[in-house]
Parts: structure tokens; sequence; C-alpha cells
């Protein structure tokens, strides 16, 4: 089997954001970045199947300008086998990755793609699905385990209420929760070796992508601060406010 | 011509949540009709949606649809668009949604929004990026506007004397790529986190009272049980009760702190809670910059306190 994992790079989630002067949109310069932490548990199971037997190889592809290669790096470090960046240096919408992502399938013809349920900065959770819809192929999101049977996949998916356990049809597309596993603390060794392989890269006209934007951002804002709330000196004022004031229960 | 709503449904009856996304549908400026997935009992989910406003429900029934598979479904619906000429397809921010409406948007080639808390206009909408610490003002004039909805941000539809008009659709053929094999629902009498109108959340604090302490408000309030990331490592609460930037999103109408410092990844998961209380021996607990009320004390006394004080005199 061989395993297509799709990582982003986004920025760190123990950072604050700060929307810029202007509202055109968020600052990212001088901000701490890092691989999205959803995209962390999916090359960690790519990885994982390829340590088992599974998996023959892993590939890991991100969509990005030429410093979202960090975290092809760290895929490497991971234990991927392969690293491709399609090139685009402003940031796509969802349903133009998710036709570049396809467009690396096709050449890739990859048995499963695993990548994070969505990426901390735009929350779309949109990527998987899109691409499983482009290919044809079967979709499993929001996975927390994932078991290899004969020609499918059993994976346990986290939904409202519960759980759903499915069968897909291979190839598949499958988005991870934290939950399926616990990423691997990188040895330095490892990441001194990353820094040394090789990206293979593609320009998103070489695959006819048109990364153009559907959407026309109007502007960014930071939601109205909480107003200061009030200090109360007992369980019996607090069940009070709750009451008479909130009116909450 | 018009609004096609997924309605999502407990087997029974569409959720609540469903009939606010009827509502959002509505401020697009169009009719608004819903499609219902499922087997023998999308006929009784149909008829729910009477007084809701939705002019046409839509039957989707037989075995890949019952099962709810995403792939036939969003298959289906697609086709469903192209022939009735729909400008929008809604739906409330559920797993299911978000499982499904991108897979109906890329069969449109259409850019979809997510998780929207304002339609502004027929065209303007607005939804949070980073976890709700930006909100990001959009246009969308997409050939057919494919939206999921945060349905506490919605008003439920003001009740009419309307009744849908029932109709069934054709099967489509089932691509057969998926298959379900088990649904196991999360054993407890209390509400679901994610649309809990009362959440009673604790932290690593709870350890010094116990969760059974925990428990007995959160049924007290009729509240959903959410945990902080320190509590879950802890031990003291399952994983699938963790509010968290990359864990449970929710925003009910009262959130309970209780014995949570209140880190930068649990606020994201809880900021947009309409009351927020924190209870914390610590006065200088972040979580208190963001509660509307709180109160420093030990939960030894704080809980106990609590209940004896929510007993009805």
């Amino acid at each position: 089997m061989k395993v297509l994992a799709a990582v982003k790079r986004v920025v760190d989630y123990n950072v604050r954001v700060r929307v810029r002067a202007d509202g055109s949109g968020v600052d990212t310069a001088n901000t701490r970045m890092a691989m999205n932490p959803f995209d962390e548990t999916a090359i960690e199971e790519a990885v994982r199947l390829r340590e088992a037997g599974t998996a023959s190889e892993v590939v890991a592809v991100t969509v990005g300008d030429a410093g979202s290669e960090e975290v092809l790096r760290t895929a490497l470090a991971f234990g991927a086998d392969r690293a491709l960046r399609v090139e685009s240096d402003a940031p796509l919408e969802p349903l133009a990755v998710s036709k570049a992502l396809a467009a690396v399938a096709d050449r890739e013809q990859p048995d499963l793609v695993l990548m994070g349920k969505q990426a901390i900065d735009d929350d779309s959770n949109q990527v998987g699905q899109m691409l499983a819809c482009h290919l044809g192929w079967a979709q499993a999101t929001f996975a927390c385990a994932v078991t290899p049977a004969d020609d499918e996949l059993h994976v346990v998916r986290e939904v409202d209420g519960g759980q759903r356990t499915v069968a897909v049809a291979l190839p598949a597309v499958v988005t991870t929760e934290l939950e399926l596993n616990e990423p691997r603390y990188i040895k330095l060794p490892s990441i001194m070796k990353a820094k040394k392989q090789a990206i293979e890269r593609l320009g998103l006209a070489e695959i006819a992508v048109d990364g153009s934007p559907r959407l026309e951002l109007l502007g960014v804002s930071e939601p109205p601060p909480r107003e200061a709330g009030e200090q109360v000196d007992s369980a019996a004022a607090l069940v009070d406010r709750l009451k008479n004031e909130a009116q909450v229960i | 011509m018009g609004v096609l709503v997924f309605a999502e449904h407990d087997g029974a009856a569409v959720t609540e949540a469903t009939r606010r996304a009827v509502s959002a549908a509505s401020a697009l400026g169009a009719p608004v009709d819903a499609v219902v997935a499922g087997g023998d009992e999308a006929e009784d989910v149909a008829a729910s949606l009477a007084g809701t406003g939705v002019g046409r429900a839509w039957l989707c029934q037989g075995a890949p649809y019952a099962d709810q598979l995403p792939e036939p479904l969003a298959e289906r619906l697609v086709a469903l668009v192209r022939a009735e000429g729909y400008e929008a397809v809604v739906a409330a921010t559920s797993t299911q949604a978000r499982d499904l409406l991108p897979r109906v948007a890329a069969g449109l080639d259409v850019q979809m929004l997510t998780d929207v808390t304002a339609i502004e206009d027929t065209e303007t909408f607005v939804r949070p990026n980073y976890t709700g610490s930006v909100l990001a003002r959009l246009r969308c004039r997409e050939a057919v506007q494919v939206l999921t909805v945060r349905a506490t941000n919605f008003a439920p539809p003001a009740a009419d004397g309307t009744s849908p008009a029932v109709a069934r659709l054709e099967p489509g053929t089932d691509p057969g790529l998926s298959r379900l094999l088990e649904v196991q629902r999360t054993d407890s009498s209390r509400p679901e986190l994610a649309s809990a109108r009362v959440v009673v959340a604790g932290g690593r604090g709870v350890a010094d009272v116990g969760v059974g302490e925990l428990e007995a408000l959160a049924d007290r309030l009729g509240a959903a049980i959410g945990a902080s990331r320190g509590a879950v490592e802890a031990g003291l609460l399952p994983n699938d009760a963790q509010v968290g930037l990359t864990a449970k999103v929710v925003a009910p109408d009262l959130y309970i702190a209780a014995g949570i410092s209140g880190s930068i990844y649990h606020v994201s998961g809880m900021k947009d809670s309409g009351v927020i209380v924190a209870i914390n021996k610590d006065p200088e607990a972040p979580i208190f910059d963001v509660a509307d009320y709180g109160l420093v004390a030990d939960l030894r006394e704080a809980l106990p306190q609590l209940l004896e004080a929510l007993e009805p005199s």
C-alpha cells in the first residue's frame, strides 16, 4: 500500500494571532509556525502503517509557499520516504487545495490519502472530503482508529453523540482526529537527516489547477472582547445572579 | 430557484439545530425546501418540519441513504441541486454536515463556507477562523452557495401554519464505496456536549473534590460535562469531554468552569458561550478574564454549596 499524507503549515497553536491593523488579514510575519496538529497525527499514522508492513511507501505533500517546506522536513523527520510541494505563493482556498491534491494523487497513485480533519488556521474542514469527491473515492472523516482489513479499511469515526465504524474500499481518503495516535517525539538525528533530503516541486500550472479565489475576503476582525465580569462572594450569590440577572437557569 | 436545507434528524424528528438552519436559510431570500435522508422514518422526520416554513420536503430513501453514507448521499444531493436549480445548500454545523457538505460543494465545483455565524445579506457571511479568535467577512457569489451554519447563532423559526409538501426522490446509483459496520452512541443520560444548553466543565481542580460532585451539579442543571485538557490528562474525565482548540468547540447558553485555570487552548473552545462562570481557588487564574461571574473558592466547599443553593426553596 502506498500512502500519501497531506500536511499544512499553520500558525503554532500556542500563538495568539493578531489581526493586521487594516483588517485585511491575520499578521503571520515573524510568527511561530508549525505543522497543523491534526496533520501530525496523519503523518504519524502513515509512518506507523509502513512500520507495521501495511504500507510500502509514505509520500508527504503540502500545498504552499517555499516556507511551507519546513513542515515537509518535519514529515521527513517523522519518517516519510519522500516529500513533495505544490508551489503556491498565495494561500489557496480548500477547493483549489483539493484539486491540487487530486492532481498529485493522479500522478502518485496512492491507495490511501491521510490528512488532518481540519487545519487550525481557517478551520474549514473541507479538503479531505472534496479530494475524495474529485477522485471518486470513499471517505472516512474524523478517524480515531484505522484498521486494515483485506482490501479495505475499517475506520472508527468520532461523530456527534458517539462513534460510527465504517468499512471503506481502497483507495480512500481518511481524515484524522487527535485521538488516532500520539505523534512520536522527533529526535535530532532524524531532523538532521531530513534537512539533507530532496523535496520535489510541482507548479500549479504544471497540474492545471486554477488557484484564483472564489470567495472575496471583505475583511477580518477580532470578536468584541467580553465585558469585565463580576466577582461574587458566595455560591448562593452566584445562583442568584444566574437566576435573576443572567436568567440562564 | 430556492434554498435546500439538509435536514439532519435523530430517527424521529429533525434536530433543533436543523430547525435553526431553516431559519438561517430563509435569510438568503428564497423559498426554503429540505431534504431528509433515511429509511422508513424519513416520512415522520419530514412531518416534523411542519411550522418551520419549509415548502417542500424531499425524501431520499433507500439502503445507502438510510445508513447516512456520505458518498451516495453527496452524489444524490448534487443531482437534486442541479435538477431543481437550487441556489444554496444549507445545513447546521455538525459532524454529519461537516462530512457531507464539502463533498457536495466539490461535486458542484463551488467553494463552500464552514460554520457561518452571521448572514449579513444574501451574499455576505461571517465565519470564525483560528477557533473564533478572528472573524472573517466573506462575499460568496458562487453559482450555488454551500454553507454550514452554527445553529446556536440563529433563532428557531417563528412557528407558522405551514406543512411541507412531501416528494420522493428516485434513488441514485450506489457507488458502493463504503459500508456502515457499527454505530456506538455515548451511553449518557446527559445532553450531548456539542449542542447542550448548559455545560459544566471540570479541570485539574476537580481532583480535590471528586468527579461525583461535578456530575451531581451537571445533573441538577441538565448539563453536559466538559473537561479541560488537564482534567483529561489527569484521568479525571474522558477524552471525548475535552473542550479546547483542537477538541470540542462549544457555545452553550451557560458554561460553568470548575477548577479550570483557563489556558488559551481551553478558552478557544468555549469563549463564545453565552454566560461564563468561573470557580477557582486561585484568584489570578486567567479563566476569570473571560468569566461573566467569578467565584474565588475551593471546589470542596463551592460545589456542595452550589448544589444546596440550587435546591428549590
